[in-house]
């Protein structure tokens, strides 16, 4: 039985359906990555399965129970960070550790939290003198205190350093591999890309592809070219002059130009024989692997209206 | 698998942790606990030497201030800190946070209301110490039953009315000026700061409407010379215990437990939120 159960999810906020038939499940063990844009519905539909908000239609059933409407034990077997929200700042880190963990069943021990969050050297500091990372990490911190079944982790490492961010992905990872169940929200497509074992692209409200990171990669046009705009073609002719040649869409930020091509070597060969009859170099010429990113951007471009005319540099 | 904690010892844990918070926070024990007393020794000072005449009889104006100033603390304590941290907590989030833990919310809510009595308590000892000590407040032991009964019914319905207002209002910042916009010019028709029985009827008739006065008087009236024992007085209590039961209608059924504003709003277009990812 999935641990997460979730059949055509409607919520909808006055005329807005902030989510809008959203299906998909966890299985007991896996690390699952919802990824969106901000307003995608992200937070809106986690906190449904937390329980914070009521749905306005559709099936949610979490670790076997439906989450309005459950109580003291369903709370007990579940970890929640969100993505705002304070910690008593009159307080020391060891003691709202304490204080929160003393509500749950069976509580990990006050040293193992802090080592796993790395808080070691601020246990006995106040929360209010703690920095915005270190708080997140806090947040962390009483999300996994009562040693939950299943963790939701909205947007976790927004606005870490990177070193913190990898150490809080160390965390998760070992989280995922002890058998927790994890719902990661992100709009970092690295994250999702290094820790989840499948991801599913929220798009508003409702999904729009899923998979492993693998999966959705090898899906997508597998290889992506790029260069930095020659000098010579101006920013609103690149579309034209690039798109024929590779013969696929390209997306243009500032310079750089990008392409997602399923037979790169004959449209890097076009390419290349176009720069070297104009005599243009191309600046930064690169033939890779698609990321995640490049996944997410080939989705969400197909589903999204023509974004405004961007002005390049 | 082991059990839950105890409710007692989840209660004691939470009480102990609203308290802790309360002492840490400097200006909180300045206005509920130091300006009445403050005030007790401004107002000893300044009138300290006179009687006030109630129809009743004749009362020194140290034992009005006294017993009229430790009700007043006990309101600050219990409904003007309720109002003021409650709505401080939501705004942080830490409410929500809560909610989200197997912590039973009533729980949360009894740890704050039962240190905010305790305070109360604290307060008002403390302000009666001082009574006796240096304000020649006689305390006679046959009426202490009731000065512990009307404190109890007060500070249980006035924690029940800094919760509902804690429930009315959105924000921290509009619940602190609310809660003292409605307790201070209440305390001036109340009996707290000056005798009302010879001032104009309409100010009567406003501190007889709202539940500080009749508070105020019933609990003075236990360190009354002249009020017989055992000096219960039913109405008044019934009266303000009818408030608190209105308030706490009112907390139950309009309190929220995240900050305004954090569910999205039906104004929110989509196309300002795809905008600003395209940015």
């Amino acid at each position: 039985m999935p641990v997460v159960d979730v059949s055509d999810l409607h919520k909808r906020y006055g005329d807005v359906e902030a989510v809008d038939g959203l299906s998909f499940h966890i299985d007991a063990g896996e690390v699952y990555a919802l990824l969106g844009e901000n307003g995608a519905g992200k937070s809106t539909a986690v906190e449904i399965l937390e329980g914070y908000r009521t749905p306005t239609s559709g099936a949610v059933e979490v670790l076997g129970v439906d989450p309005a409407s459950a109580g003291r034990d369903f709370r007990d077997r579940i970890g929640v960070v969100l993505q705002s929200s304070g910690v008593e700042t009159e307080f020391t880190v060891r003691e709202v550790i304490e204080l929160y963990g003393g509500c749950y069943r069976n509580p990990r021990p006050l040293d193992e939290v802090i080592s796993l969050v790395g808080l070691d050297e601020k246990v006995d500091a106040r929360v209010g003198s703690l920095s915005g990372g270190q708080r997140r990490r806090i947040d962390l911190a009483l999300g996994i205190v009562g040693r939950p079944e299943l963790l939701f982790l909205d947007e976790p490492t927004t606005g870490f350093d990177p070193s913190a961010r990898r150490r809080s992905w160390d965390l998760i990872e070992a989280l995922g591999a002890d058998g927790t169940t994890v719902l990661l929200t992100t709009h970092y497509l690295d994250e999702a890309e290094h820790l989840a074992d499948r991801v599913g692209v929220l798009s508003k409200g409702r999904l729009i592809a899923e998979g492993s990171p693998e999966e959705l990669i090898n899906q997508a046009s597998g290889t992506v070219v790029s260069f930095m705009l020659p000098d010579t073609v101006p920013a609103d002719e690149a579309a034209a002059t690039f798109g024929e040649l590779l013969g696929v869409g390209i997306r243009q930020s500032g310079r750089l130009v990008e392409a997602s091509i399923d037979t790169p070597t004959a449209a890097v060969h076009r390419i290349t024989g176009w720069a070297v009859a104009n005599g243009v170099e191309l600046e930064s010429l690169s033939v890779s692997r698609a990321s995640l990113e490049d996944v997410y951007l080939a989705l969400t471009e197909v589903h999204d209206d023509p974004p405004a005319v961007e002005s390049a540099s | 698998m082991s059990d839950f904690p105890s409710t007692t010892r989840l209660l004691v844990s939470q009480t102990r942790y609203q308290l802790v918070t309360f002492w840490r926070i400097p200006v909180a024990v300045f206005f509920t606990l130091g300006l009445p007393l403050l005030m007790l020794v401004l107002f000893n000072a300044l009138f300290g030497d006179g009687t006030f005449s109630t129809p009743q009889g004749e009362i020194s104006a140290q034992q009005f201030y006294t017993g009229g100033l430790a009700a007043f603390t006990a309101v600050s304590a219990t409904f003007t800190n309720l109002a003021n941290m409650v709505p401080i907590r939501r705004d942080e989030g830490v409410l929500k946070r809560w909610r989200g833990t197997p912590l039973p919310t009533w729980i949360y809510i009894a740890g704050f209301i039962l240190s905010a009595v305790i305070i109360a308590f604290i307060g008002v000892v403390l302000m009666l110490t001082l009574g006796v000590t240096v304000y020649d407040l006689s305390i006679d032991p046959e009426k202490m039953p009731a000065a512990f009964m009307t404190f109890a019914v007060g500070v249980g319905s006035f924690a029940a009315l800094g919760m509902a207002l804690a429930a009315l209002v959105k924000t921290a910042s509009s619940a602190s000026a609310a809660a003292n916009a409605i307790i201070l010019p209440l305390a001036f028709v109340s009996n707290v700061f000056i005798q009302v029985d010879d001032a104009p009827q309409w100010i009567q008739t406003l501190g007889n409407i709202f539940p500080l006065k009749p508070f105020v008087e019933a609990f003075q009236d236990t360190f009354t010379p002249f009020v017989e024992p055992p000096a219960f007085d039913w109405a008044a209590m019934a009266f303000v215990a009818a408030w608190g039961l209105l308030g706490l209608v009112v907390a139950l059924t309009r309190f929220s437990w995240e900050p305004s504003g954090s569910a999205p709003r039906g104004r929110r277009s989509r196309r300002s939120a795809a905008s600003a990812t395209t940015d």
